[in-house]
């Protein structure tokens, strides 16, 4: 408790200073630059395909900075003293993303087999569907230590989002893992939204337990070991991991959840015993999972191997399991993209065909921006993730500093997840790109998130109401013996 | 198209990907270097801090370190910081500078005092108009004591003089 309430006071008289500007102008430029940003890679990509600048070059435009406009209005009205980036960075990635996405539209390739024709109208309505949730957020939601009533309800809710795939009737399986639920022609990757519902949870659960957590403990070889029946909650979150691990075949969900929970756990008690036991059970609970489920094993398979995966893939060897050539396919569009890549429109990343434009999307930025535009986007992300994080640092209240710290957490483990799957640093799992990848759920949660976290740093960088002026102290004086 | 306005229109989105980048950063520099440029800077142009929220004058100063706040004298010797030294929040450091601290259990205090005896709006700190720092009791219940004297009136803090809320002990040092 102590140490940590010492670092708010430390940052508080850094950030919270009296006469905050509101920044608000910085955030309209950045805005508009932005914007201009993904018109460029749009009439880029329109000219390096049809060789003409795409007719709806101007709609589109003006429909992404009527969007981010509205955004803007409504940050300016209802949180004038939030972070100026997050806006900005949020709706470069979902233009740019847009943008790829459109180019995977045109692929013939892609086309053929139904992958993509239409993926950017709907993604572009997905945006403004974001957008939407992202306003409501902002207006609705006045401070947002009103979400810590609400702390036991979000865990029930929660559990029943990550639950709700498995519901017979409800659930899609699609390529394996079952992380889909349909509902009226809609799939709905209720995952996403149960991401940031956790993340209240777990803020509410522990800036009230923390104390326990962190001081009741003992010591042994330099680490502080926490009382048996303080390992309760952990033991929980990872047991309900392990459920979706096992009952979804869904790698990237169970590893953000549970990164989240231990990352939240560490910054709430500091102690670095809990980083530990996560990577050990985590472990435990990957190897003891992978070793009988045959859709990880042949993830694991397709991680150390892509190119045997590829051949298999290939030669149509029918042995139960589905092999996939997309894995090999997206480390030759990274490689063939080199350091600067081959332009957008002119890459082949359409080989990759399921998912290009939604969990491997990542691949044709490496293949068409090369790894200065790849280490650009990723750079976005990590601004992302600082100023969460920095909102943490400035929130005063500790609950609004937990749910800032999982919230930006959560975001940088799916980043994290997502690209080093794509890259093959680690098995590859099925999740999306916040923002970039083609997928209603995703966009329509990760601008709630970033709403959340606009709402959060409004609070933490509002000027400190001067206390009112004592009437009394000039003509009283109190007397005492 | 021809290969060459690929080319360029290619490089070109790197370097515009690029500048973006770059210019958020800009944007948040001040977390990269600290604030500590802009701090040094409004002190050098202002003299000494600049006064925010007591606008009112606070005639209680009584004379004698008003006299002593005039000189050159005490622009070197100002405190700088205010350091918490005994309590649950021991170690705590504030930097002055030039805004009002208010202290108490109110989670929009400068320094949220998790104290039982402490009111959640207990006492404010504040330069005056000559930059002289005071401490006011804000109608605590268990009172805000300067050395050892209760608090009544808005008074000035002599340098090292210890302000004791509660368990909670804080002093201003240079």
């Amino acid at each position: 408790m102590s140490s940590s309430t010492q670092s708010t006071t430390h940052h508080t008289s850094t950030i919270g200073a009296i006469g905050a500007p509101s920044r608000r102008n910085t955030e309209l430029a950045m805005l508009v630059f932005a914007v201009a940003i993904p018109m460029f890679a749009y009439a880029n990509v329109g000219l390096a395909i049809n060789n003409t600048v795409p007719p709806g070059l101007l709609a589109y435009g003006v429909g992404l900075g009527l969007l981010a406009g509205v955004g803007h209005l409504v940050v300016r009205k209802f949180a004038p003293y939030a972070d100026p980036l997050l806006l900005p960075l949020a709706t470069l990635l979902n233009g740019l993303g847009l943008v790829v996405i459109w180019r995977l539209d045109q692929s013939k390739l892609l086309q053929s087999i139904d992958q993509a024709g239409s993926a950017a109208p709907r993604q572009l309505l997905y945006t403004a569907m974001g957008i939407a949730l992202f306003v409501v957020v902002l207006i609705f939601l006045k401070d947002h230590r009103v979400l810590q009533r609400y702390t036991y309800i979000s865990m029930v809710g929660a559990l029943i989002l990550l639950l709700l795939p498995l519901v017979p009737g409800l659930g899609a399986n699609i390529y394996g893992a079952k992380i889909w639920i349909s509902v009226a022609g809609f799939s709905i990757q209720p995952g996403e939204f149960a991401k940031i519902v956790l993340a209240i949870f777990f803020a509410g659960y522990l800036m009230v337990k923390r104390d326990a957590l962190a001081l009741a403990s003992r010591r042994f070889m330099g680490l502080y070991l926490p009382r048996g029946r303080d390992l309760g909650p952990i033991l929980v979150v990872w047991g309900i991991s392990i459920v979706i691990l096992v009952f979804e075949t869904d790698l990237g969900t169970s590893l953000l959840f549970f990164g989240m929970f231990v990352i939240m756990l560490y910054v709430a008690t500091e102690r670095t015993s809990w980083i530990v036991f996560g990577l050990l059970m985590s472990a435990v609970g990957a190897v003891g999972v992978a070793s009988f489920e045959p859709h990880i094993q042949t993830r694991v398979q397709a991680w150390l191997d892509p190119m045997r995966e590829f051949n298999l893939s290939r030669s149509g060897v029918h042995d139960g399991v589905m092999h996939s050539e997309q894995l090999q396919q997206a480390l030759w569009a990274f490689g063939s993209g080199g350091t600067l890549g081959t332009g957008l429109g002119q890459g082949h990343s359409d080989l990759i065909r399921f998912a290009a434009n939604s969990d491997f999307i990542l691949a044709t930025f490496g293949e068409e921006l090369g790894l200065a535009g790849l280490m650009a986007i990723l750079l976005v992300y990590a601004l992302i993730v600082e100023r969460g994080v920095r909102t943490a640092l400035a929130a005063r209240d500790p609950f609004g500093k937990l749910l800032a710290i999982g919230l930006s957490g959560a975001f940088a483990l799916q980043v994290f997840v997502v690209a080093g799957g794509v890259m093959g640093l680690i098995p590859l799992t099925g999740m999306t790109m916040p923002f970039l990848a083609y997928g209603g759920s995703s966009v329509i949660a990760n601008w709630a998130l970033i709403g959340i976290l606009l709402r959060i740093s409004d609070t933490a960088r509002r000027p400190a109401p001067s206390p009112a002026p004592n009437p009394d102290a000039e003509m009283t004086q109190v007397v005492r013996p | 198209m021809s290969e060459l306005t690929l080319t360029v229109m290619r490089l070109g989105f790197l370097a515009v990907l690029w500048l973006f980048v770059i210019v958020a950063v800009q944007v948040i520099r001040s977390d990269l270097f600290g604030t500590r440029v802009t701090q040094r800077g409004s002190r050098r142009d202002g003299g000494r801090p600049q006064q925010q929220a007591p606008r009112q004058a606070r005639q209680a100063t009584p004379p004698p370190q008003r006299q002593q706040s005039g000189g050159g004298r005490q622009r070197r010797g100002a405190p700088t910081k205010l350091v918490v030294s005994e309590g649950s929040l021991t170690g705590t450091t504030v930097a002055l500078q030039g805004q009002t601290i208010t202290l108490g259990r109110a989670h929009d205090s400068t320094i949220v005092l998790d104290d039982d005896y402490a009111s959640s709006r207990h006492a404010r700190i504040y330069p005056d108009r000559d930059g002289q720092w005071i401490v006011e009791d804000l109608g605590s219940t268990n009172g805000t004591y300067l050395d050892r004297t209760r608090l009544t009136t808005p008074t000035p803090i002599p340098p090292g003089a210890p302000i004791r809320i509660g368990k909670t002990v804080i002093e201003l040092r240079k």
